[in-house]
């Protein structure tokens, strides 16, 4: 991240709540389709290449199980301008929730559920959401 | 024979974490009606599917030797 280029760098860490509306987690615990999700990371890398050229992006995704506070995700951006920097690791997270295949199985006090999609969108029309720029 | 991946809730339903069909082609519609009719798993409609690590138009057609994956409603981040 650090870099002579750089004038920002913005880091996101997602981390494990205990209490989403009134209902508390007791842990968590993700699991990924790992060569897609990594696939589909590097997507998401190169889609903020495009979107905002001279940005350089990391991100981390935890798998197995994870406490209260427990960093789940990791994302650096760094970029010669803040607005950029802030900007593109919005997007990341994001387009991590549309299209890395990554699921979260919440255990709470009184059971335990996997969660579906947080973003409420799909099904997309085609059945799959648009990746880099191809329009369908 | 093509092999299709499973995860999260679907995994949990079928107690499996891959399950094989015999057929030589699919297409992605038939893939969802032979999970509709062979597990109780409503969900299915919401999934998406992927081919080989990328996702999958409904009228792509699967074949032999492919890796498929079906993937819930994903909940990262």
């Amino acid at each position: 991240m650090t870099r002579p280029e750089a004038g920002a760098i913005t880091t996101f860490i997602g981390t494990v709540r205990e209490f989403t509306k009134g209902k508390r987690t007791i842990s968590l615990e993700y699991q990924a389709y790992k060569p897609m999700a990594v696939k589909m990371l590097q997507t998401i890398g190169k889609e903020i290449n495009e979107k905002w050229p001279d940005t350089v992006v990391a991100i981390s995704h935890r798998v197995g199980h994870l406490q209260i506070s427990d960093a789940a995700v990791v994302i650096a951006v760094s970029s010669p301008h803040r607005r950029a920097a802030y900007e593109a690791n919005e997007y990341a997270i994001e387009r991590i929730k549309q299209i890395v295949p990554i699921w979260k199985k919440e255990h709470w006090e009184d059971g335990e559920s996997w969660i579906g999609d947080q973003l409420e969108n799909v099904p997309y029309a085609t059945g799959k959401p648009e990746i880099g720029d191809e329009s369908t | 024979m093509i092999k299709v991946l499973l995860f999260a809730d679907l995994q949990e339903t079928v107690g499996k974490e891959f399950i094989t069909f015999e057929e030589n082609e699919l297409t992605v519609t038939a893939l969802r009606t032979e999970i509709k009719n062979s597990y109780q798993y409503t969900q299915i409609d919401n999934a998406m599917v992927a081919i080989n690590e990328e996702f999958a138009r409904e009228d792509e057609i699967i074949k032999t030797g492919d890796i498929v994956a079906i993937i819930p409603p994903i909940s990262g981040g």
